[in-house]
């Protein structure tokens, strides 16, 4: 099987991933789409180490995993925060940033 | 030899050093010093500082005249890429002798302040500042090199505004430092800048290293050098009141009497006096420079001597006869009769600081008024202030046997015998001491001849006039004197042994110190500055002839009793006379009693296009250019590119990873095409 579906589908995941964050406003379901789009990553780093057959890639699959399990434990305790104090959970609603 | 050389060294460092801690200490104990304490201490250390100077000449006397030119350096302040400055004094015949007059007249003068400043409140400040002002002009005197000789020259103009303005609830007397201070800060930017054309050439700030190589490194009237020496004699008159930077001095009278004495008589104002005798081998290389000096001397000393006719206030008359005495000064040194000068440096110094003391016991007769149209009539209720004075006024109107007779007229005769035109300048001197005699008697004769005022009869019967309320001596405000100063009472000397002890040693000296100096007779002191001025063409060559000198003093005495008879004529014998002078030379006396307007003309001349210029520059410049061009602009394009860039922040976080998603896809195009 060629590397081509592999990529194929990567992109694929990315790209639902991508529109998830953009278009979404419930900060839970952003969060699942970030982990969507680092999936994908790591099914492209997957299959260029067994394109290349050697274990680098995936390596670095698992460092994303653990950056993923972080960025997502403190994704939900910011979001567990915001119920806490009572904020709407609605990221079009947060905009303190603007300038 | 090498021990009196170090003795030289420690005793030039005591006497400069101990006006110093008698400062500190004054100022550190004014809480815990009662009575007359300060005074006490302050004095005692000025006498330690006398006895120093005193030992340190005849440890100076005990070397060979070569080698009376002891630098005494404590360490180096900087000694890198060619300065080398040094915390050194120089230890010279014309040192020892301005520290010999300093610190004498100082302590005497202290001595008197002890009693005169009795019941002040800033009793214990005074002192402090007194000794300050010693110790910074003990500074300039001794100092080895040009920076020591400005941070002496800076000190004693910071001492001066402080005890001008020493009576600070007096508005008259701040305003008077203030205008002494902005004067004074304008001579010394120009010694300063006068040092740095001369350093510029020689590459060295010590003294004897600057005059050593000055024949090597200046030709002639060399450009650079009269340029710096022009700038030095700016500081020189700027300190010792010369035309037109004299109108401090009168002014300087708000201080204290006692300051008035020490400060504006016989000690800081002389300091150009010696600056310029101190520079001599400099002066003699760049003679156009030091026909400045004798021409604005000659000036002055013509000017003060006129204004000093029509004053009415006791101390400015004092004043503009100081003014016009170290005229005299300026004209000697600047000619080249230095000994002449520094010798009436000397008498000067002590019969004008006499006449001061005087005043100041009038003064405080009268509870602190100064106008002598309200005067007259003191003579049997003040006999000895009395005495004293008549001695300090025969001195400074130049009488035979008097110290100033000889001090003068051996200055007026070196200068006739410069020839060309250094004898006009001769013979204008010799007009303004006529007119000297004649404004010193009329202050005597107005003050303590004629009838007894009231303040004058009631001291005769046995006590002192006092008055509740205080008014200013100068514009007749009421003052307020709740701070406790100026002192509630008043001191004269013949109640106050102090003050009488001060006085009698300084009319004794004003009395007897011109036989030092008789000529053809003694030379004193030209024998003992002879090393300092080893080399003068001037001091070797230049002597007036038997003739001229005894003709000289024949005029000098004819002139000074002329001048006392008119002065009798005028004031005593037939009163009423003044005012029939008065009418007849109406725009004379204006002349006079204005000051020949040099107030008005600095003002019309300098402040008012300063201030001008000051309102254009607050209108245009501030408000149009700095405001709207340069801090407007760039406040008006910060403001405006940030605005631009606030618009991207909308807070929107999908925006934001909209943005990145597009950057992202931008990337990797570019790098799909590349490839």
């Amino acid at each position: 099987m060629s590397i081509g579906w592999y990529l194929a589908i990567s992109a694929l995941v990315f790209c639902i991933g991508a529109g998830g964050v953009l278009t979404r406003r419930n900060p839970l379901v952003i969060l699942l789409c970030l982990e969507l789009m680092l999936n994908a990553a790591n099914l492209a780093l997957v299959a260029f180490s067994r394109m290349h057959g050697n274990g680098d890639g995936q390596i670095f699959a698992i460092i994303v995993m653990v950056v993923a399990a972080c960025e997502v434990t403190v994704g939900l305790g910011v979001i567990v925060a915001m119920f806490r104090r009572r904020l709407p959970i609605d990221v079009d609603e947060l905009r303190a940033l603007q300038g | 030899m090498r021990y009196i050389v170090t003795s030289v060294k420690t005793f030039a460092w005591i006497c400069l050093l101990a006006p110093l801690a008698g400062c500190v200490l004054n100022a550190l104990l004014y809480r815990v010093a009662r009575g007359r304490a300060a005074g006490v201490i302050g004095t005692l250390f000025l006498f330690v500082s006398f006895a120093a100077a005193i030992a340190a000449f005849f440890s100076l006397q005990d070397l060979g005249a070569e080698e009376r030119h002891v630098r005494a350096i404590a360490w180096d302040l900087a000694n890198t890429v060619g300065v080398d400055a040094q915390l050194g004094l120089l230890v010279d015949p014309l040192s020892v002798f301005m520290a010999l007059v300093v610190s004498g007249v100082s302590a005497l003068i202290h001595l008197y302040s002890v009693a005169y400043m009795d019941s002040d409140r800033g009793y214990s400040r005074f002192f402090s500042y007194l000794n300050f002002f010693v110790f910074s002009m003990l500074l300039l005197v001794l100092a080895g090199n040009f920076l020591l000789l400005i941070v002496g020259w800076a000190f004693v103009g910071a001492a001066s505004y402080l005890l001008i303005s020493f009576w600070y609830r007096r508005e008259t007397a701040t305003k008077a430092g203030i205008k002494a201070f902005v004067i004074n800060v304008l001579g010394d930017v120009g010694l300063v800048l006068g040092t740095f054309f001369i350093f510029r050439h020689t590459g060295s700030l010590d003294f004897l290293n600057t005059f050593g190589q000055a024949g090597e490194v200046f030709s002639r009237n060399d450009g650079d050098l009269v340029a710096g020496l022009v700038l030095l004699l700016l500081g020189a008159f700027a300190k010792s009141a010369q035309v037109p930077l004299h109108t401090w001095l009168p002014d300087a009278m708000e201080g204290p009497t006692p300051v008035s004495a020490l400060i504006h008589a016989a000690t800081m104002v002389t300091a150009g006096v010696y600056l310029i005798a101190r520079m001599w081998p400099l002066f003699e290389l760049a003679p156009a420079a030091a026909a400045v000096g004798a021409i604005i001397g000659t000036v002055t000393l013509f000017i003060a001597a006129t204004i000093a006719l029509t004053q009415t206030d006791l101390k400015r008359v004092i004043a503009y006869s100081t003014m016009s005495q170290i005229g005299y000064m300026v004209l000697a040194v600047s000619s080249g009769a230095y000994v002449a000068g520094l010798f009436h440096l000397m008498t000067h110094a002590l019969f004008k600081a006499l006449l001061f003391m005087a005043a100041g016991s009038v003064i405080a007769a009268m509870a602190g008024v100064q106008n002598l149209d309200r005067m007259g009539g003191f003579r049997r209720a003040m006999p000895f202030t009395f005495g004293c004075f008549v001695v300090g006024g025969l001195a400074l109107a130049g009488v035979p046997p008097f110290s100033g007779f000889f001090s003068k007229d051996e200055i007026l005769a070196y200068v006739a015998a410069r020839e060309d035109w250094h004898v006009v300048l001769a013979v204008v001197g010799y007009v303004a001491a006529f007119l000297t005699a004649v404004y010193t008697f009329r202050m005597i004769f107005r003050a303590f001849l004629g009838e007894p005022v009231e303040e004058a009869r009631e001291l005769e019967a046995g006590h002192l006039h006092h008055v509740d309320v205080h008014t200013n001596p100068v514009s007749g405000e009421v003052e307020d004197t709740d701070v406790g100063f100026p002192g509630a009472d008043h001191h004269i000397a013949e109640r106050e042994m102090p003050m009488k002890v001060a006085m009698a040693l300084l009319a004794v000296g004003a009395a007897v110190a011109g036989f030092l100096q008789i000529p053809d007779v003694t030379e004193v002191v030209h024998d003992f500055l002879e090393p300092t001025f080893a080399g003068s063409v001037y001091f070797e060559d230049l002597h007036p002839s038997g003739g001229l000198t005894a003709l000289g003093l024949i005029v000098g005495t004819v002139l000074a009793l002329g001048g006392i008879a008119l002065a009798h004529l005028i004031w005593v014998r037939r009163p009423g006379t003044a005012e029939r002078i008065r009418e007849r030379m109406v725009p004379l006396y204006r002349l006079s009693l204005n000051k020949w307007y040099f107030d008005e003309l600095i003002d019309l001349v300098v402040v008012r296009p300063a201030r001008h210029l000051g309102g254009v520059a607050q209108s245009v410049v501030e408000r149009v250019i700095i405001d709207g061009g340069v801090t407007g602009g760039a406040s008006g394009a910060v403001r405006a590119g940030s605005a631009a860039v606030r618009a991207v922040q909308t807070g929107f976080l999908r925006y934001y990873v909209a943005l990145i998603v597009i950057g992202l896809v931008v990337v990797a195009a570019y790098f799909l095409l590349q490839s």
